[in-house]
């Protein structure tokens, strides 16, 4: 019998025990003082600073860098947390390299830019180990606020109504809050439960109470909370999966990579989770990527993104890319899947087509090739489930299958507002785009409640 | 929260964090910017007087040093007092005075040393609303080979005389803004008190040349060749400024004197450090000049968040808490006595401590131990100079550790004796065995 990384088919415990807990430890350590102040002054605290101005929630990067560099740490973390009260999850997953840190003059200059998210990693983690809130609640303005889904964009939105003195609950289907911080992000990049750590954090301002295992549609509804609150924010994100539309797509070790993750993210000990000898990741954003990797990780012995384009239109950031080579995944483009190869029910590889662009449009070549897989992840997008929305009485619209909200994030239903990745807007699907969706939506729903922001 | 207003010979700003007389503070534009950026208070540029204004040289005004990465360290500059004419900054000043009551807005004043000049134009000063004045006995450029700027604070008794003129024409506070191109700063502090100035300021800028271009061999910064000293500022100014605010601070002739600190003042920290040597509140150029007046902002964030964690209510409770603990070398503890200590894991094997103590001090450092490269203090030879600690690249990594009263000295084979005791006392001091004799 193979043992270890050969065993054949879906598995457990492909590695020696010691090697899970490195394999999954912290992907930038963190800075200690003397690093972090060596990185600070690096910044020359640009005027109007690029990293500020591509930063989705706009913090005050050289300020706060500043701030870092004269011994100030806490001073540097209200900073940041007065645009983004997620800044301590955002400084791990953000892809700096396509944002601060892709237009900081350093890098443009030179190509190697100010280490912006360790440093902000270094304040916010400084402040958080202190336990120091820097807000303390407006007077309470006797307004009550639904929040669905305690994701970042739920939290940020909960957080800003609560400083603003509203009364906020939060309706959580999931057992534990955080979204996709908890649930959907590489395990290295968010270690020793910092996920829990930072919801303990937002919500210890008070005036927060989130309620766990309440779904939208199914616990609750939409009219109910609209008539029984001042206000409601749906940031519910994404919970539908694309399907490959390959044929054969049932058959057993096809998964869809967002619950792969989140399992692997709840783990008690990753060494009791299975995971193929030979995997295929069909997608090209930043959960393909997670899933191969950690795939690998767990000792798969051959792991493949494979990719209807070509690399420059992969959403997953060439950092990101450059990291699964890096763990020995191979990614593969212009392929895409044409039927998954069924042995007795269970996958025994998948059969691909070749890809081109034609007239600019994608079509298959007609040419496929075959790639041995005992598990294959799909992860080539989500969708926006609008079923729970149904039965509010009021109906909201909907824009490309998703909500569609105003500058400020209101719904076509009155006292609905809506932010993250559930809605359509100009924001891209990220975790720091969604805080600054939920901010401005209680910015918003403030100005609503308390005739321009006064009570 | 800690309460950072400030309340400087009556005149009250927000924060202690004024901006100096200087091109920053030149006209309205500027000073409304500082203002909406935080800044508690400006010096106006310094105005001449009434007719056809100074003129600039039409070249570099400034020079500098920088630091490997072009931070820059220290910065010089050539240019006089305000170009512009007297009543177009009257003018502005008034404006500004009135739209910004909460802040600070102090004139800056260099006019010929004769009484008609002084008498004249403080009036008209006054008339602005400005809180008080500065007298600009500093600018060392020049201004000075006309007889004003620094050619009258190199000299007490014209500094005590203009003084003296100003306290009997305005009702406005007056601050005297010292030169540090003078040997004993405390001389013309005691002639300001003298004169009843409320408050001094220091220090304006140092006789410089920052560099010489050696292709040309002409100074820098070059003006078709040539180049003058200019008035250095900037980081690299900052430990001669706090020695001479602490040397007026502690002087018994100017002890409670009010002092606006001046000198390099980058971060929240520099301007505590003031401060604490008794500075009342601080002014700031340099530091803007290079990053813009958002600077304030980390100014007043980290001098809030260092009072809040170390427990200081306001400005009163650290304003001269270091003084009494600048003394005379005399005075220092004979007794106390220390000794370098290498953290072997933080150490990184550089060598620099070694060489540094080997070629220049006191070989005390080892280079090799067993065959290994191994660097550690051999308290039989460690003199406790420090140099170590400052040559060392890695903060924290080596240490000066006291030796404990009672403990023995390795290198003098004596025991730390748990008493205070000074050079005059010392028997090898000969003043000390006049005096027991």
């Amino acid at each position: 019998m193979a043992e270890g990384q050969f065993k054949q088919g879906i598995a457990a415990g492909r590695l020696a025990q010691p090697q899970y807990a490195d394999n999954f430890s912290d992907l930038h350590p963190p800075f200690d003082r003397h690093e972090a102040l060596v990185e600070a002054d690096r910044c020359y605290f640009c005027y109007d600073a690029p990293c500020m101005q591509a930063c989705p929630t706009t913090i005050d990067i050289p300020l706060f860098i500043r701030e870092i560099a004269t011994g100030n740490p806490l001073g540097a973390a209200k900073t940041i947390f007065d645009q983004n009260i997620l800044g301590g999850m955002c400084a791990r997953v953000c892809p700096t390299e396509t944002l601060c840190e892709e237009v900081c003059v350093r890098e443009v200059a030179e190509g190697k830019p100010v280490q912006i998210g360790r440093l902000q990693r270094y304040a916010t983690d400084t402040a958080m180990a202190q336990h120091k809130q820097f807000y303390e609640r407006a007077a309470p303005t006797g307004k009550r606020v639904a929040v669905v889904g305690a994701g970042p964009a739920g939290l940020a939105c909960a957080h800003r109504l609560a400083v603003n003195g509203h009364e906020v609950t939060v309706y959580e289907a999931k057992p534990k809050a955080g979204g996709l911080n908890e649930y959907g992000i590489a395990a290295y990049k968010s270690v020793d439960g910092f996920a829990q750590a930072e919801v303990d954090y937002v919500t210890a301002v008070g005036g927060i109470n989130v309620q766990h295992g309440k779904a939208l549609g199914r616990d609750i509804s939409l009219a109910e909370l609209a008539s029984s609150h001042d206000a409601v924010f749906l940031g519910m994100g994404l919970s539908g999966v694309k399907a490959l539309r390959a044929e054969g797509e049932d058959a057993e070790g096809v998964q869809d990579a967002v619950d792969f993750i989140a399992e692997l993210r709840q783990a008690g000990d990753l060494a009791q989770l299975p995971v193929g000898r030979r995997v295929v990741v069909i997608g090209g954003g930043m959960t393909a990527i997670d899933a191969a990797i950690q795939s690998k990780l767990l000792g798969a012995e051959e792991v493949t993104i494979c990719y209807r384009r070509g690399k420059e239109y992969m959403n997953a950031s060439e950092f990101e890319q450059d990291l699964a080579a890096s763990k020995g995944v191979t990614i593969r483009h212009w392929l895409q899947p044409k039927s998954v190869i069924d042995a007795g029910g269970r996958v025994a590889g998948i059969e691909l087509e070749y890809t081109t662009l034609r007239d600019g449009k994608l079509v298959g070549t007609g040419e496929t090739m075959l790639i041995d897989a005992d598990q294959v992840f799909k992860a080539i997008g989500q969708s926006f489930d609008a079923s729970p929305l149904n039965g509010s009485g009021g109906s909201i619209a909907m824009e490309g299958g998703r909500i569609k909200v105003d500058a400020e994030g209101r719904t076509s239903m009155a006292k609905v507002w809506a932010g993250g990745d559930c809605v359509v807007d100009a924001r891209e699907d990220l975790t720091v785009a969604a805080v600054a969706a939920g901010r401005d939506a209680a910015e918003s729903i403030n100005r609503a409640l308390t005739s321009n922001g006064r009570a | 929260m800690a309460d950072i207003r400030s309340n400087f010979v009556g005149i009250k700003s927000p924060n202690p964090f004024w901006l100096a007389s200087a091109p920053p503070t030149d006209k309205a534009y500027n000073v409304v910017r500082a203002f909406k950026a935080g800044w508690g208070g400006v010096v106006w540029k310094t105005l001449g007087e009434e007719g056809p204004p100074v003129v600039n040289v039409n070249g570099p005004r400034y020079g500098a040093i920088w630091g490997a990465d072009r931070r820059l360290l220290g910065l010089n500059n050539i240019e006089l007092i305000t170009d512009r004419d007297l009543q177009t900054n009257l003018r502005e000043m008034k404006q500004v005075k009135m739209e910004w009551p909460d802040r600070a807005l102090v004139a800056s004043i260099m006019v010929p040393c004769e009484e008609q000049s002084w008498k004249a134009i403080l009036p008209v000063v006054e008339e602005t609303g400005a809180d008080g004045i500065e007298l600009n006995f500093g600018c060392p450029h020049g201004m000075s080979e006309r007889g004003m700027g620094a050619a009258v604070g190199q000299v007490p008794e014209y500094i005590e005389m203009v003084v003296r003129w100003c306290k009997q024409y305005t009702r406005m506070p007056v601050i005297t803004k010292l030169t540090p191109n003078i040997t004993d700063i405390r001389k013309p502090a005691r002639a300001a008190k003298a004169g009843g100035t409320d408050a001094v300021s220091l220090i304006n800028t140092i006789n410089s040349i920052t560099g010489v271009n050696l292709d040309s061999f002409s100074p820098e910064p070059m003006i078709d060749g040539k180049g003058t000293h200019g008035g250095y500022c900037g980081p690299a100014v900052k430990p001669i400024a706090m020695n001479m605010v602490a040397e007026i601070a502690r002087d018994p002739e100017t002890r409670g004197l009010p002092i606006s600190g001046i000198g390099g003042i980058t971060t929240w920290r520099d301007a505590a450090e003031f401060l604490a040597l008794g500075a009342g509140n601080v002014q700031v150029c340099t530091a803007a000049m290079t990053y813009g007046f958002k600077i304030v902002q980390e100014m007043i964030s980290g001098l809030e968040a260092w009072m809040d964690e170390k427990g200081h209510r306001s400005l009163d409770d650290i304003i001269g808490r270091a003084t009494p603990n600048v003394t005379d070398w005399q005075y220092l503890n004979l007794n106390y006595v220390a000794k370098a200590h290498i953290d072997q894991d933080a150490c990184i094997k550089c060598g620099r401590c070694h060489i540094a103590c080997e070629d220049t001090s006191h070989q005390a450092i080892t280079q090799m131990v067993d065959g290994v490269r191994h660097f550690e203090v051999m308290e039989d030879e460690c003199v406790g100079c420090n140099l170590c600690v400052n040559v060392c690249p890695v903060e924290g990594c080596i240490t000066m550790e006291p030796l404990a009263a009672g403990s023995l000295d390795q290198r003098t084979g004596k025991v730390v004796e748990p008493v205070y005791a000074n050079w005059t006392t010392h028997p090898n001091n000969p003043m000390a065995r006049q005096a027991a004799e």
